[in-house]
């Protein structure tokens, strides 16, 4: 399937020049970066950066114009790709959460290894019940998504993207929609989850948790990255103005 | 995606197809435009269906002051009738609408799928035949079906009658199924975009999210839309006696002729045909709000 057999020791999401636009509205004009397996990184920028759009690209719900996305080595914008195989291996979590609001929390989570990786019942259902503890959501198994509170809702589409076995997990501005109470317990999650050395990639505006969970930080542009560097570097020595600006503003 | 197309349910107009842009919230569906008849019919006090018998009946005697046919002659005569017209000819009417709903329904909920088809070759066609039918006068469309369908079909040695109300219903069932079809394509385009997406980027397949997501969430929200249809529908059903169909307009019209064609037999006949029409869509447009009322607080 892929054209070059990829091991572990290359990077596990590489992107390269990538050009998005949508119309005559250029989002992405050339953007490239490498994550290796187990790191995680930040990406951060004003809005309309680009953020947003370039994390959805890694698994093709935004197709791209030009360049190259390759994961574990397969290229993600090739004509003939089996996207459904692609994501079986990317997990996404969303702003607004999206839960299926007609299926419990348990249920959101066993779904899609039932349905999509067709594996035994007994066997999703202990893992399920496994991810919803550890995100921290014991005896919420059976409540409905519209029950929950934002940051409960967030924490169980966490573990729903966690029941498929991804190797990378994309987050996009997962706590920007939660009271500021709520933030801290799915920051708490997906700090958990970098430590057990899973591949992250998040779009984010809280600036503290980039700079204690990541390994390398993006700065992103009117569609360009302006500026990267590991935390330390980046928070207090960022060489391009407009980084300067951004985080005077933000810090 | 070329074409933006406007949501039935929903208010504003969508400024985008694409998906990103597309708004996270979306206004509740099935409100206020779609089932305006339902609306208006539920809104009406409880009081009317007695107070309309009630001027049918002595319309006579305000109108015909100087005949000698009384409002006791009118009473009696529609007395006589009753049972005839309901059993032989409102029953009728009602087997009509049910039996065109459920092949609307069908047919609709088929058609509507096919509009959401990411395949152009199938949304295209689905979109003219919706758009076609749901804005031809239902009576022509009777017609056409009603003169272009053969009589009778001969399989072999087998000859099969079609009779003139099965092809009534044909007819009226292209109507109501383009109408379904916009309610369910309005209803799955009023699921938030973003459960397409987290089912996506969970690898489900097309149909998997279509059928084990999206649709689960709006069934609820076809019926209230899909019973405002189905109480217009029946509405209709008259319109079949303009093609011979003995349903209750047209056997109305035979106990006239019996009553020796009084003209003062008009108003209370035609009347009683509206009453019995009002009380059976009355509690179905009063449910239907209730239905509404209900699925709108929940989301």
């Amino acid at each position: 399937m892929s054209e070059t057999e990829w091991t572990p020791d290359q990077p596990i999401v590489s992107i390269k020049d990538v050009h998005k636009s949508f119309g005559d509205l250029e989002v992405l004009k050339g953007v490239s970066l490498d994550v290796m397996k187990g790191e995680v990184i930040c990406i951060i920028g004003p809005s309309g950066s680009g953020k947003s759009t370039l994390i959805r690209c890694i698994n093709a719900l935004n197709d791209i114009q030009s360049g190259s996305i390759q994961v574990e080595g397969q290229e993600v914008n090739a004509p003939g790709l089996d996207k459904l195989e692609l994501r079986k291996k990317v997990g996404m979590v969303f702003q607004q959460y999206n839960l299926f609001p007609h299926k419990t929390a348990l249920e959101n989570v066993m779904m899609a290894p039932l349905l999509v990786l067709k594996q035994p019942e007994d066997e999703v259902e202990k893992r399920a019940r496994a991810l919803v503890k550890k995100v921290r959501l014991e005896g919420k198994e059976n409540n409905y998504p519209g029950e929950l509170s934002g940051g409960q809702q967030q924490r169980v589409a966490i573990a729903r993207s966690l029941a498929m076995n991804p190797d990378v997990m994309l987050f996009d501005e997962v706590t920007a929609a939660l009271d500021p109470e709520t933030v801290k317990e799915v920051l708490v999650t997906i700090k958990d989850l970098a430590a057990e050395g899973m591949t992250c990639i998040l779009v984010t505006h809280e600036m503290g948790f980039a700079r204690e969970i990541a390994d390398h930080i993006y700065f992103t542009d009117r569609g360009v990255i302006v500026e990267h560097g590991p935390p330390k570097t980046f928070f207090e020595s960022a060489k391009d103005p407009r980084t300067r600006e951004f985080l005077s503003q933000i810090l | 995606m070329a074409m933006l197309k406007p949501i039935p349910g929903i208010s504003s107009a969508s400024a985008t197809d694409m998906a990103v842009l597309k708004p996270v919230t979306v206004a509740t569906p099935g409100s206020a435009s779609d089932i305006n008849f339902s609306r208006f019919v539920s809104d009406l006090p409880w009081w009317t269906l007695p107070a309309l018998a009630a001027i049918f009946m002595m319309w006579p005697i305000a109108a015909y002051a100087q005949s000698t046919f009384t409002m006791a002659d009118a009473t009696s005569a529609l007395i006589r009738w009753l049972p005839f017209l309901v059993f032989q000819g409102f029953v009728f009417n009602i087997l009509i609408s049910v039996t065109t709903m459920a092949l609307g329904t069908i047919a609709g909920v088929v058609l509507g799928l096919m509009q959401v088809s990411p395949n152009r070759m199938i949304a295209q066609p689905a979109w003219l035949i919706t758009q076609t039918f749901r804005n031809s006068p239902w009576l022509v469309l009777l017609f056409i079906v009603m003169l272009a369908f053969p009589f009778k079909i001969e399989i072999g040695s087998l000859t099969i009658q079609i009779p003139d109300w099965i092809k009534a219903v044909i007819g009226l069932s292209l109507p109501i199924m383009a109408n379904i079809s916009e309610v369910v394509r309005g209803a799955i385009a009023s699921v938030p975009s973003g459960q397409w997406e987290a089912a996506e980027s969970l690898a489900y397949s097309r149909q998997q999210t279509l059928w084990r997501i999206i649709l689960p969430q709006c069934f609820k929200r076809m019926i209230p839309p899909w019973m405002n249809w189905y109480a217009i529908l029946t509405m209709a059903t008259p319109l079949v006696s303009l093609l011979g169909v003995e349903e209750i307009v047209t056997l109305s019209q035979q106990a006239m002729a019996a009553e020796n064609s009084r003209p003062e037999l008009l108003v209370p006949f035609y009347g009683f045909c509206l009453v019995i029409f009002f009380a059976y869509c009355y509690p179905i447009a009063r449910w239907t709000i209730a239905l509404e009322r209900k699925y709108t607080v929940k989301l």
